[in-house]
């Protein structure tokens, strides 16, 4: 495939940042900081965005959604990211999305898909048990109980975990604490017994939370998959999440870019427009080429999710690597750039530095997927 | 599409029954590489063979027009014969400046004459070119340039010196950039001129670099002459061609792929010198992550050639961008060549004449890296052409 945009991808494209900056402005962002909006966003404008055909992007036709697949996602979520939009796109839509409608029976299917392309049913990935992303660590147990499993363990910085109503949990049916083999996925609902969820405020204002099951009994019906074979699922659901989330680190980068490249234009200091000196334009310069590294990992890993599903895992480190650093890289600069006026609260500006760090860490930093790729050519 | 298998067809065909057997491998060193022009010699008959036969054929530079020697192959049917050629190993029969440089600077800016004067014998390897643009005082700033050529009626006189003139001592003839009108701007008194090497006021100097013998040379020019015939394009217009020329050379420079290091990543060669921990990762984990954020980034830039290839596919202009690949693709070239030394560690340092090995080689190579940011427009000009051309910020 061509590592372009077609024309409906371009139109896509410009209809939901059209849609994103008329209803989801950065001053959205800001408004569910102050006013410590429950779940970390607007249950209206996530409506509005799954009406506008956002949630239901990986779901199919036959399950109420369109199916345009992740390049489609990857660009939704790059204009959310240029508007640091609050919304359960990548938990639900993306993370929701395709684990059911991977490995999901017909009736998971049936029962969970509609509502996410709907927009009314919120889905949160419970992977992590420490504070950095490991996701073969895996100690929460299911243990075989009547016709079901019982769920005992933690989970902790879920995303959307605080708005989720079903929860996709990786759990330990056999093998020892850090084995790939005896992983097993379950969906569990939020309001089962024994479920606890404590959101936790985090410095990009999303919704994250800490989540504890206390012997939640759920029956057969709840493996997503196969048992003790999840792994590789988990691993290729949480590829197109990465993937999608580079996506939206594309955006934010850019956008805090051409926030800081308007503001070299316009800023005066010693007489002259700070933009004419050569020490920020080669900054700026340099900042663009790699911006434009970060479109071409991010392009391909979309597409080869949508050619090869499960043959994304190099590529999508790839992406999530480069993304993650330069879009850190970015926005240091952007803060650096606008001097003091970057420091204060006031401004946009800070906020997207604060949401480049925490998705950096979402699901394996850079440094993390930089080590995949030394793993995969035998270094 | 059926059209362009059978031309895969046919090229197959031609080229399993010209291209000799002796000569189908990859090309390993400076006796693999056809230069031609008055002074070559070839190292077999096969080569001289090879180079005939695709001559013949228009097939040393596929995609000119037939008229001019060309094989007047459309991009896409060039992209197979470059597929087929690869396929059984056939090197290129002649590389050149001529081909690489003036041969476009001529199609797009030449008149009818020039081009059936110089371009057929470039076609057939008959004539090798020189460069010449740089001088000791005009390099990043190449547009002051003082190398003068005075009108003198039917003819120039040529005055003044070029360095950095690839190959010099070997070549025919040389395109240089002239100042034609020294009252002018800098930029409007400059004219492009084809000079010929063959006549007492042209001398030549190699010139030795860090990294040992170089194909470098300065190039001299005392009261050497070059008829009004020569001046390629308008009088006083040269800028333009020059600039096309430098955003097509940026392009090809950048381009060169850096994702190998003498057929060894550095990461295949730290396994080797420093070891595997119990997990199968290099035992020295600061050199085993700068390799691997310089894979992310090299995998990324590959991406990035593709998607710019693409998009001029799809009818979209690179345009400056050319300056970014040329920008990050040198500058990872040069931390590629660092890390292969330092995964290589002492024995890269083995140099001089008497080290025929690997080690030996990889120093060399190292060091002539750092040229790759300096030739053709340095990094630090390339950043200039983003920030004014993409980034639109401000002159000072």
């Amino acid at each position: 495939m061509a590592l372009v945009l077609n024309e409906d991808q371009e139109m896509l494209r410009d209809a939901a940042r059209g849609f994103l900056r008329r209803r989801s402005p950065v001053s959205e962002l800001r408004r569910v900081r102050d006013e410590q909006v429950e779940g970390g966003f607007s249950r209206d404008i996530w409506r509005e965005m799954a009406e506008q055909g956002f949630a239901g992007v990986l779901v199919s036709e036959e399950y109420g959604g369109s199916g345009f697949g992740h390049v489609a996602a990857g660009l939704i979520a790059n204009e959310m990211g240029r508007t640091l939009a609050p919304s359960p796109f990548l938990s639900s839509a993306v993370l929701g999305a395709a684990a059911l409608g991977r490995a999901g029976t017909d009736g998971q299917k049936g029962e969970y898909l509609p509502g996410i392309a709907g927009g009314e049913l919120i889905t949160a990935m419970a992977v992590d048990e420490g504070d950095k992303h490991k996701p073969e660590h895996v100690t929460l147990k299911a243990e075989k109980s009547g016709n079901g499993f019982k769920l005992t363990g933690a989970k902790t910085f879920v995303a959307d975990g605080g708005a989720a109503d079903l929860l996709i949990v990786s759990a330990r049916t056999a093998g020892a604490d850090e084995d790939q083999q005896g992983v097993t996925l379950f969906l569990v609902p939020a309001d089962a017994t024994g479920v606890t969820i404590n959101t936790t405020p985090t410095v990009d204002n999303r919704n994250y939370a800490d989540i504890t099951l206390d012997g939640v009994e759920v029956d057969g019906d709840a493996v997503l998959g196969e048992v003790d074979n999840g792994f590789v699922l988990l691993e290729s659901v949480l590829n197109a999440g990465r993937s999608v989330l580079a996506a939206e680190m594309e955006g934010l980068a850019k956008e805090s870019f051409d926030m800081t490249v308007d503001y070299l234009k316009t800023r005066k200091q010693f007489g002259k427009i700070i933009g004419t000196f050569q020490g920020l334009q080669h900054r700026a310069a340099h900042l663009w080429t790699e911006l434009e590294l970060v479109e071409s990992a991010v392009l391909k890993a979309l597409q080869t999710l949508d050619e090869n599903f499960d043959g994304a895992g190099a590529i999508a480190a790839l992406a999530k690597a480069k993304a993650g650093s330069v879009a850190r890289l970015a926005t240091q600069e952007a803060i650096q750039m606008h001097g003091g006026i970057g420091m204060t609260d006031e401004h946009d500006i800070g906020f997207y530095m604060k949401r480049a760090r925490a998705a950096d860490e979402l699901f394996g930093d850079a440094d993390f997927h930089a080590g995949r790729i030394a793993m995969l050519r035998g270094y | 599409m059926p059209d362009l298998e059978k031309f895969r067809e046919e090229a197959r065909e031609w080229l399993e029954a010209n291209c000799p057997e002796s000569i189908r491998k990859p090309v390993s060193g400076e006796d693999d590489i056809v230069w031609g022009g008055r002074n070559w010699v070839f190292k077999s008959d096969d080569q001289k063979i090879w180079l005939d036969r695709m001559a013949e054929r228009g097939w040393t530079v596929p995609e000119w027009p037939k008229e001019y020697g060309g094989g007047g192959l459309s991009k896409e049917e060039a992209k197979v014969l470059k597929q087929e050629m690869a396929r059984i190993k056939a090197p290129p029969p002649v590389n050149s400046f001529g081909i690489w440089m003036l041969g476009p600077a001529l199609l797009k800016f030449g008149s009818e004459e020039q081009k059936r004067e110089h371009l057929p014998p470039i076609c057939r390897g008959e004539i090798r070119w020189a460069q010449g643009y740089s001088e000791p005082g005009a390099g990043s700033d190449l547009a002051a340039l003082q190398t003068r050529a005075d009108d003198k009626g039917d003819h120039y006189i040529v005055n003044g010196q070029k360095v950095w003139t690839s190959y010099a001592d070997e070549c025919d003839k040389i395109f240089c950039l002239v100042r034609t009108d020294p009252s002018a701007p800098k930029h409007e008194g400059i004219s492009f001129l084809l000079i010929d090497m063959d006549q007492p006021g042209v001398t030549t100097k190699p010139i030795r670099l860090i990294s040992g013998k170089s194909p470098f040379c300065e190039t001299f020019f005392d009261d050497a002459t070059a008829p009004k015939e020569n001046l390629v394009g308008e009088l006083n217009k040269g800028w333009t061609i020059a600039k096309y020329l430098l955003t097509h050379e940026r392009a090809m420079i950048g381009g060169m792929d850096s994702s190998q290091v003498l057929g060894r990543s550095p990461g295949e060669i730290a396994a080797d010198t420093v070891g595997r921990n119990s997990e199968g990762e290099l035992a020295d984990s600061f050199l085993r992550s700068d390799i691997a954020r310089s894979d992310v980034d090299g995998w990324a830039f590959m991406l990035t050639m593709e998607r710019y290839r693409d998009k001029s596919k799809a009818g979209e202009g690179v345009g400056a961008a050319s300056s970014g690949l040329k920008y990050y693709g040198t500058e990872l070239n040069k931390r590629r060549y660092e890390l292969s030394m330092s995964a290589s560690g002492f024995n890269a340092l083995k140099i001089g004449d008497g080290i025929d090995s690997e080690e030996g080689e990889m120093a060399r190579r190292w060091l002539r890296t750092k040229a790759n940011s300096i030739e053709g427009g340095t990094s630090e000009v390339q950043l200039n052409i983003i920030s004014k051309r993409i980034l639109e910020l401000p002159d000072a």
